[in-house]
């Protein structure tokens, strides 16, 4: 067979893996080994370029190029699992957007060679690849960029938003000279042209992407997802791949409905995540500060005083959010939850659909701690029990309990549809401060006459809650 | 095969790829966004043979190297994506009684 028949079919196979992978991923039960056909699927179709390149005699006598594949794959390959097997399950965000930002950069980086090839009078030059470059180039960098950014953020590098009608002049002054250059680099600009798009391409990104709050990031990084998806099938229009086109379609279109699911779970419009700038007003938004009225004090409670409350209950909601997570909480909580069950109390966690930093986050960082699965409810199933629960337990959270996300029509949340914790009997709130969570606006639970604060680091606070009891015994 | 019917044929992939990547998905559970968004990142990491189709090919040492690059983050997008991937989805299935440690 010869080696370029032998390396279509190969591809074929691969394309039929990743269709029947990314369909088992999205249920919970094959999810698994959805990811694993994915993965075999993309072994055949590195084994097909290498007997594509290999076999079709591709690599130019005397060059370098084949050592240095191998180099390049090993290298990144390594990087690439040894980060992946090291981050912490809380930092999954910052991971798949830098993940992506590479992806994105990649894409980038082949269209700056396939260009310079149209330029120096190499390659076939059909109007579609040539266009397909630049696709590939503009929409590369700007997941590149735009995924360093969310990057950035989500790791506290950087400012959370900034914003003002200036700045939003300025992007759209951008987006026109990207046009521009766009047409520049049509009326025959060359190389010099090509470089200037990819500037204005860093800077555009740069513009859409700063002005978006943290909280917004996980819709931010699943837009960039189907982006790099684009580019990378616009690189297959350039590079007459079809296994490129096929695999960066299908990522393209199934994040693009990915990142409008999760808007409809944050009850967010899209349009509104990328040019609202949620979360950059003052801290204090005057919609929450009005709701907390002049009365403003928080009641603070001990772990002793905790724990006698504890004793003498029959139901009890955990609320866990990102804080408790990156206290590391989750397997003390667990903790507190067994033995009070122990005791007979009814336990629960209440998982908001963006609890955590993106939607199903907290999922995986509670069955991390092995939590029975029986014990999760979602929103809608949990909702109508908090009436009837003696103590809801609201562990670093803060957005998803917010009740001004109900009526408050100037609040950046308002809108999403919150845990009712706030209609339990008794509200234990477990925080670091009164400080305003990641999305940046203040919460009128705190200052519920039936809420106590129970100030301290997640996993510590919990600690000495677990020592408490056990003492109370 | 002409060159134009060529162009035809790639139109029609990508056509019928945006129909099955919409469809395949359609009923995912919320808890699932986050490892289906890596899960996709992961296969947009084949990006790393079109890196290495541009580095056989290249003819200048600034060509080959920007290439070499290419083939860089692509493997660490490829690689990272379906490892990462794989730790999330490993979390769901322990399911077993509680007490042993993760």
């Amino acid at each position: 067979m010869n080696p370029k028949l032998l390396s279509d079919v190969a591809y074929l196979t691969s394309a039929i893996l990743f269709i029947i992978g990314l369909k088992f991923l999205s249920h919970p039960k094959r999810a698994r080994r959805g990811n694993q056909m994915a993965a075999i699927g993309m072994l055949f179709a590195i084994v097909a370029s290498f007997i594509f390149i290999w076999g079709g005699g591709l690599l130019q006598p005397g060059s370098n190029a084949g050592v240095l594949i191998i180099v390049g794959i090993l290298v990144g390959g390594l990087a690439g699992t040894f980060g992946a097997r090291r981050v912490a399950m809380t930092d999954m965000p910052q991971m798949v957007a830098l993940l992506n930002g590479c992806g994105g950069g990649a894409a980038a980086l082949i269209s700056t060679v396939e260009f310079s090839n149209f330029a120096a009078g190499r390659g076939e030059g059909d109007p579609l690849a040539f266009g397909a470059t630049l696709f590939g180039a503009v929409i590369g960098s700007l997941s590149f960029w735009g995924s360093l950014m969310a990057f950035g953020k989500l790791s506290g590098f950087m400012e959370r938003a900034i914003t003002s009608a200036f700045q939003k002049f300025i992007t759209v002054v951008v987006f026109l000279a990207l046009i521009a250059t766009i047409v520049w680099i049509g009326m025959g600009g060359g190389i010099t042209a090509f470089y200037a798009l990819l500037g204005v391409s860093l800077l555009f990104s740069l513009l859409m992407v700063i002005p978006i709050g943290g909280a917004d990031m996980p819709v931010v990084i699943s837009l960039l997802n189907s982006c790099t998806g684009l580019a990378v099938a616009a690189t297959g229009f350039a590079l007459r791949e079809p296994a490129l086109i096929i695999s960066g379609t299908l990522v393209g279109a199934s994040g693009t409905l990915l990142t409008l699911l999760m808007c409809k779970a944050m009850n967010r419009s899209i349009t509104n995540v990328l040019f609202a700038g949620v979360g950059a007003g003052p801290v204090a938004t005057p919609g929450a500060a009005a709701a907390g009225g002049p009365a403003k004090t928080a009641r603070e409670i001990s772990a002793d005083d905790l724990a006698m409350l504890l004793a003498n209950i029959q139901t009890l909601i955990v609320i866990p959010g990102y804080g408790m997570a990156v206290a590391q909480a989750q397997h003390v909580t667990r903790e507190l939850a067994d033995m009070l069950t122990a005791k007979g109390v009814d336990v629960k966690y209440a998982v908001h659909p963006v609890a955590g930093r993106m939607p199903g986050h907290m999922n995986v960082l509670l069955a991390e701690a092995n939590v029975p699965y029986e014990q999760l409810f979602d929103l809608e199933q949990i909702n109508p029990e908090f009436e009837r629960c003696d103590v809801a337990l609201v562990i670093g959270a803060n957005d998803v309990v917010n009740p001004c996300a109900r009526y408050d029509k100037s609040s950046p949340i308002y809108g999403m549809p919150i845990l009712d914790a706030d209609k339990a009997k008794n509200i234990i709130v477990v925080k670091r401060s009164l400080k305003p969570g990641f999305a940046g606006i203040d919460n009128e639970i705190y200052f519920n006459p039936k809420t106590y604060m129970f100030f301290g680091d997640a996993k510590n606070a919990i600690q000495k809650l677990v020592a408490a009891v056990k003492a109370a015994d | 095969m002409t060159e134009a019917t060529l162009i035809l044929y790639s139109i029609y992939i990508f056509m019928l790829a945006v129909f099955v990547g919409f469809e395949v998905i359609s009923k995912v559970p919320v808890q699932l966004h986050t490892p289906l968004m890596s899960g996709t990142n992961a296969i947009h990491g084949i990006v790393m043979l079109g890196g290495m189709l541009v580095l056989a090919r290249a003819e200048t040492a600034l060509l080959t190297w920007l290439g070499f690059a290419a083939v860089v983050l692509g493997a660490m997008n490829l690689f990272g994506g379906f490892v990462v991937t794989d730790r999330m989805l490993e979390m769901f299935k322990t399911k077993k009684p509680a007490g042993r440690k993760a």
